[in-house]
């Protein structure tokens, strides 16, 4: 059997009906992904390896360890297929719902990285697929929107509340509540009702499994220290998973300090989505977990310049790791995360997503107090984040960024 | 008196809105107007941010009721200052139950919220997201301060959460007349039947809800066996249109006056009816 909780954390609230179809799918989990029963779990990895492209490397990064004057190294999710280490969950997912007789995929997205993740599972496993985005997020993350449409995705645009995750999500949980029996809701992180949470981790834990069985490759033991983002915290419990009974590894979950901890109880807005280093503990879609929210509970509004880390709860397993004192939570601000974007595209050549830029930024800013072999999650590639990175560097000072004044001499006008 | 009470004597008209909107003014006199036009009790909703169980009318409402400032001790002010005689129950999500801080004893949780709530004299709760399996501290709470507390039967509910439920319930139960958000609908659902087969033998009255609309879809339920009928987003389309048309608060009291005598009429012709067949 497996538990619906993480101490008090995660549990099973939602509406009533939901809840069958949440019962089916813990015994759908419980069957297929933890009993490998139909050989479902060996199908996966199979998948994982030839559509994928697993194993991934766990890549030396020479620079930033003469920086540091510490062995740095990157778990390569960026080079998963798509570019994000969001397939893991998604091929588990549509496959699982293969399984499980369902006709047709739902999905939220963020930052749209879930979204091309399902759309190219769903497209590789001949499943329908519709997908839900916040029309915030959709203008400020159109390469992903033409992938998942060239896909064959359908992308329905929501546009309640700021346009967000948040509401991307609230959005698919009541497609999922009309049209239940015939679909799955493929959930992009460890959120939501039980047996989401565990489910997506077990998907994801194929990160820590390697880089653990890498590190001791490589260094001959484990790390000091294991880094990654968090927003929802699917790569995060993907990346710590397998490293949580390592008592001697220490477990750093970075989230989006956005421009200030700061929150504005008025508006309703917090200019951060930092739910696990300052949210307390409530219940936001379907899991009691750390949240955003003001003093009445009302959820708010967050922040990121990341569109993937912006979201006002975090995965209740991570909450509990945290309260634990397993896990830290640390955050950075967006400035930090853009100078480190810069940086690790100069020095290592590799252009990450702004989500991924945090942990790195935390990097810049701690690594004297990692120890001497650290690993950081790279949970994703950067190129849907070009645009954004072109504005927000624009509003800035910032050391490292390269001049882009090349494009002004060319275009004659601005960026 | 109880919930139950509501539907003692013939089939029980329940309407909902949401405290707040689009004004604290106009929603109270929105109430009072729906008790005139012969409803049993009330489900006033308590807005929630993130209300995911709703449609699209229902979204609307709770948006307009935050936007007036409504808040949870505003709620409980609002109640205590309603003018009419039918039980009150809450409508809400469980995030404003658990963050609930009582504003003399300082307690925070659903015990708070049930005392808070017992205080300003409502008499229960639907909680959206708080299935059965989740239910024990409110329930106990419920308990304390004399509170019912409702549940959802969806279409897909089936065996042992059933049995969970039935243990669980009090004042009556919501039997969701078909699969999805809350919204009106143009026909009703061949659901309903088979939903209130399955809760026949349960003791609490049975209230169908989720998109009924006409006067003639309330008949058609309760001759289906229902104890009464549940209508909220055709109550609430009529002030979300009255809001949009810059109508007078008189004005819109007045059409959901006869709004809800027009589904309560219906009610009764199905309780007629049924007797009939019977």
């Amino acid at each position: 059997m497996s538990t619906t909780k993480f101490g008090e954390y995660g549990g099973q609230y939602v509406p009533e009906s939901l809840m069958p179809a949440i019962e089916e799918l813990t015994d759908a989990y419980e069957r297929y992904v933890l009993d490998n029963e139909d050989g479902f779990t060996d199908e996966f990895r199979e998948r994982l390896a030839d559509f994928g492209g697993r194993p991934l490397p766990l890549q030396h990064a020479e620079s930033l360890s003469a920086r540091y004057d510490t062995e740095v190294y990157l778990k390569r999710e960026d080079l998963l297929h798509g570019g994000a280490h969001k397939l893991n969950n998604a091929l588990g997912q549509v496959l699982l719902a293969k399984y499980m007789g369902k006709e047709r995929i739902i999905a939220e997205t963020g930052a749209g990285q879930h979204g091309t993740a399902t759309a190219m599972a769903a497209a590789h496993l001949d499943m329908p697929c519709e997908i839900y985005m916040g029309e915030t997020d959709i203008r400020r993350q159109r390469p992903n929107v033409f992938r998942m449409k060239i896909n064959g995705a359908e992308i329905t645009p929501v546009t309640t509340g700021r346009g967000t995750l948040k509401e991307a999500i609230s959005e698919t949980i009541r497609d999922w509540a009309t049209t239940v029996e015939r679909t799955h809701y493929v959930i992009g992180s460890v959120v939501g009702p039980a047996p989401f949470p565990s489910m997506v981790r077990d998907f994801q834990s194929v990160i820590s499994e390697e880089a653990r069985a890498q590190s001791r490759e490589k260094e001959g033991r484990l790390p000091d220290a294991v880094v990654a983002c968090a927003g929802g915290g699917s790569n995060t419990m993907g990346t710590f998973a397998n490293f949580v009974d390592d008592d001697e590894v220490g477990l750093y979950a970075v989230e989006a300090g956005g421009s200030s901890l700061s929150v504005d109880e008025e508006e309703g807005v917090a200019p951060n989505s930092a739910s696990l280093s300052t949210g307390d503990e409530g219940v936001l879609h379907g899991a009691r977990t750390k949240l955003l929210q003001d003093s009445d509970g009302q959820i708010m509004e967050s922040h990121s310049v990341s569109a993937g880390l912006d979201y006002a709860g975090v995965g209740p397993e991570l909450a509990h790791l945290v309260d634990e004192g397993r896990v830290d939570a640390v955050n950075v601000d967006d400035d930090a995360a853009l100078e480190a974007f810069h940086r690790l595209s100069q020095d290592e050549g590799v252009i990450p997503a702004l989500e991924t830029a945090h942990a790195f930024g935390y990097l810049e800013e701690h690594a004297d107090e990692l120890g001497e072999f650290v690993v950081v999650n790279v949970s994703g590639r950067g190129d849907k984040d070009l645009e954004t990175v072109l504005e927000e560097t624009e509003k800035r000072d910032l050391e490292v960024a390269p001049d882009m004044s090349v494009l002004r001499e060319v275009s004659g006008g601005g960026l | 008196m109880g919930l139950e009470e509501a539907f003692a004597d013939e089939p029980a008209f329940v309407p909902y809105v949401a405290a707040g909107d689009p004004s604290i003014e106009a929603s109270k006199a929105y109430v009072e107007a729906l008790e005139r036009g012969g409803a049993d009790a009330i489900e006033l909703g308590l807005p929630f941010s993130e209300p995911i169980a709703e449609g699209s009318t229902i979204q609307g409402a709770v948006v307009r009721a935050l936007e007036a400032g409504m808040t949870p001790d505003r709620y409980f002010a609002f109640v205590e200052d309603l003018d009419v005689e039918v039980p009150i129950v809450c409508m809400t999500y469980y995030n404003l139950v658990y963050q609930y801080t009582h504003p003399e004893t300082g307690e925070q949780g659903p015990r708070a919220f049930a005392r808070r709530s017992a205080e300003a004299g409502i008499e229960g709760f639907v909680v959206v997201d708080l299935p059965a399996e989740e239910a024990g501290p409110l329930r106990e709470a419920c308990d304390e301060f004399d509170q019912d507390l409702v549940f959802i039967v969806a279409p897909t509910t089936r065996g042992d959460r059933l049995d969970r439920m039935a243990d669980h319930v009090s004042g009556y139960v919501y039997v969701q007349a078909r699969l999805g958000v809350t919204g009106a609908r143009e026909d009703v659902s061949d659901q309903t039947e088979q939903s209130l087969a399955r809760v026949a033998d349960w003791s609490v009255p049975k209230a169908v809800g989720f998109g009924i609309k006409t006067g003639e879809h309330a008949e058609r339920i309760v001759s289906a066996g229902a104890d009464g009928v549940i209508v909220g987003s055709a109550l609430v389309d009529i002030i979300a249109d009255g809001h949009a048309a810059g109508d007078p608060t008189a004005d819109v009291a007045d059409r959901l006056e006869a709004k809800a005598r027009e589904l309560k009429a219906g009610a009764l012709a199905g309780a007629r009816a049924e007797a009939e067949q019977s």
